[in-house]
């Protein structure tokens, strides 16, 4: 399945749609939205990853530079996953300790008003 | 000892087709379901790892992948031709988000944390990375 990608706008918090295969051939276009956004101010984004099928350490190359880039901007970047499969290769990687991992839309929108 | 091999040009798109077939060979070899996953994204790993040390050193060479049902477990061994040494230990640091921009030894750490079974071989005329997982004795029926 190939990697289809949607974002819109709710308050100052861009969600980020994405659905499908996230891997050596799909993730520059993630890349290529995720630094669009930021170079059009949007430095709060939170990537919803429920349908995504796959990921590999380049797609989590991709959102850690996402981070780094929005963190440079005093932004942020979280994601919702729910899905054991994808949260297994953050585990082994020690990114949950980077990443804010929430399991709704809605409730990273709450946390992220708290934040504010 | 059932053995399939499979070269490829050192292109991302022909990554997913490795993680299929060895997906599907996998399956054959009588893999758990459970861990078929794990197999594709070790598989995937490993590839996307060979196609970008390729696209450097030499996008013309073949990366090539051997897929073998070997005494109840299930081996893939995936060798390329690019230069490499040791993979450097992949550290994260929360709070200067010092995460490698190096994602090739992010690779190699998630294989690590995957397969039970891994070795890495680095050298001057490419890296080997044998990996396996247990399969069933006789693997299960052919559809």
């Amino acid at each position: 399945m190939d990697l289809k990608l949607d974002h819109h706008s709710e308050d100052s918090l861009t969600i980020v749609d994405v659905e499908g295969e996230i891997d050596v051939y799909t993730a520059p276009r993630l890349r290529e939205l995720l630094i669009d956004l930021v170079n059009k101010g949007n430095f709060h984004l939170l990537v919803n990853m429920e349908k995504v099928d796959f990921l590999d350490s380049t797609g989590l190359g991709v959102l850690v530079g996402g981070l780094k880039r929005v963190r440079a901007h005093d932004g942020s970047l979280e994601l919702v996953c729910t899905q054991e499969r994808i949260l297994k290769i953050f585990r082994i990687t020690g990114l949950t300790k980077v990443f804010g991992i929430y399991a709704s839309v809605d409730e990273a929108k709450e946390a992220h008003g708290r934040d504010k | 000892m059932a053995t399939v091999e499979l070269t490829f040009s050192a292109l991302p798109a022909h990554v997913r087709t490795a993680r299929l077939v060895a997906t599907a060979i996998a399956r054959r070899t009588g893999v758990a379901e459970a861990i078929l996953d794990e197999v594709r994204l070790a598989v995937g790993e490993a590839c996307s790892r060979a196609v970008e040390a390729h696209r450097l050193h030499c996008p013309g060479e073949p990366v090539r992948i051997e897929l073998r049902d070997d005494a109840g477990r299930f081996e893939v061994t995936v060798t390329d031709s690019a230069p490499s040494e040791e993979p450097k230990p992949y550290i994260v640091d929360m709070d200067d988000m010092s995460v490698p921009d190096e994602m090739a030894e992010l690779g190699v750490a998630v294989i690590a944390g995957l397969a039970d079974d891994v070795e890495v071989q680095p050298g001057p005329k490419g890296m080997r990375i044998r990996m396996s997982w247990p399969a069933a004795g006789n693997g299960i029926a052919a559809i």
